[in-house]
């Protein structure tokens, strides 16, 4: 299964279309989208604008791959939960975010090898298309919680007077 | 020690969730800007706060009034915040009001701090950011969320 996930803030129609073109060559592929839409109106699949926690947990513990925006929520949990993340960052040139962080996050967490990055949808449907001969990355688990160095000092500094 | 933890749903949230052990052993308080976060608590307080972002001024005022009277209502010791604006708010609704404040940086900025972030390193007594390459003297880098 293929778990699609924006975030509820803001629409992202540019991914969406994306998918929603691909999804008929993909062949017999669940799948479960969760995004608020702006104008498009995807014909391949219904799209959830929210989806309570327990459920959300429920798909993203089911699902083979997840496709998302560049958000840390849904890095972080694919990270701890040992998931193939492949992410399309917003971009401010379409007014899908205030800044260009998400491309910046992307770009970095592809760097040290945390997450497969597809920059715009020609590359996203390009790598959905050959992902049955080119393995994507799953990253190594992480702890559920931040490192050590960080824990300690926040520790150390809440307990002094 | 009463610790108020606040961040706004989303990314910010998990990043927070992700720092509880540094808490063990003091009560803990969070707030966060949508009531259903509070389902992936077990026993612990809540409360919704406004969420606000920049291009809401209008929502200032209001967002403003409620999160002062969240902070004076609880009197925290410590308030901590991982973003974004209504936990900038909350940061210095908390230096008002005499806590220690600590504002975590998000992970997703890696090329420079956060608007909230920027004025939180001149605000909080404390401010970290996750990357190293982003430390000045307002702001610390010790880790950050990964392990």
């Amino acid at each position: 299964m293929i778990f699609v996930t924006v975030g509820t803030q803001e629409p992202f129609d540019r991914l969406i279309r994306a998918m929603d073109e691909i999804v008929p060559e993909l062949g017999d592929q669940e799948i479960i989208v969760q995004a608020p839409l702006k104008t498009y109106k995807p014909i391949h699949f219904k799209t959830f604008d929210f989806i309570n926690p327990s459920k959300y947990n429920n798909i993203f513990d089911r699902a083979d791959l997840i496709i998302s925006h560049a958000g840390m929520g849904t890095i972080l949990s694919a990270l701890t939960k040992e998931k193939s993340l492949l992410v399309m960052p917003r971009l401010v040139k379409y007014g899908e975010h205030r800044n260009e962080h998400q491309l910046h996050t992307a770009q970095k967490f592809k760097f040290l090898n945390y997450i497969n990055v597809a920059e715009d949808e020609k590359q996203l449907q390009t790598i959905l298309l050959n992902k049955k001969d080119q393995k994507l990355m799953i990253p190594k688990k992480m702890g559920k919680y931040a490192s050590d160095e960080l824990i300690n000092s926040l520790r150390k500094y809440i307990t002094i007077k | 020690m009463k610790i108020l933890a606040v961040a706004s749903v989303g990314g910010h949230w998990t990043e927070l969730l992700r720092l509880l052990p540094a808490f063990e052993g003091n009560e803990i308080i969070f707030a966060s800007t949508k009531q259903s976060v509070a389902e992936t608590l077990e026993f612990s307080k809540f409360h919704v706060i406004p969420d606000i972002n920049r291009n809401d001024k209008r929502k200032l005022p209001n967002a403003l009034y409620k999160i002062f009277a969240l902070v004076s209502s609880i009197r925290p010791d410590i308030i901590i915040s991982t973003g974004a604006l209504p936990g900038l708010l909350s940061i210095i609704a908390g230096k008002i009001y005499g806590a220690k404040t600590i504002w975590v940086d998000s992970i997703a900025n890696v090329k420079e701090l956060s608007l909230s972030g920027k004025i939180a390193s001149r605000v909080a007594d404390r401010t970290y950011t996750q990357w190293p390459d982003l430390t000045n003297k307002r702001c610390l880098f010790h880790g950050n969320v990964l392990s």
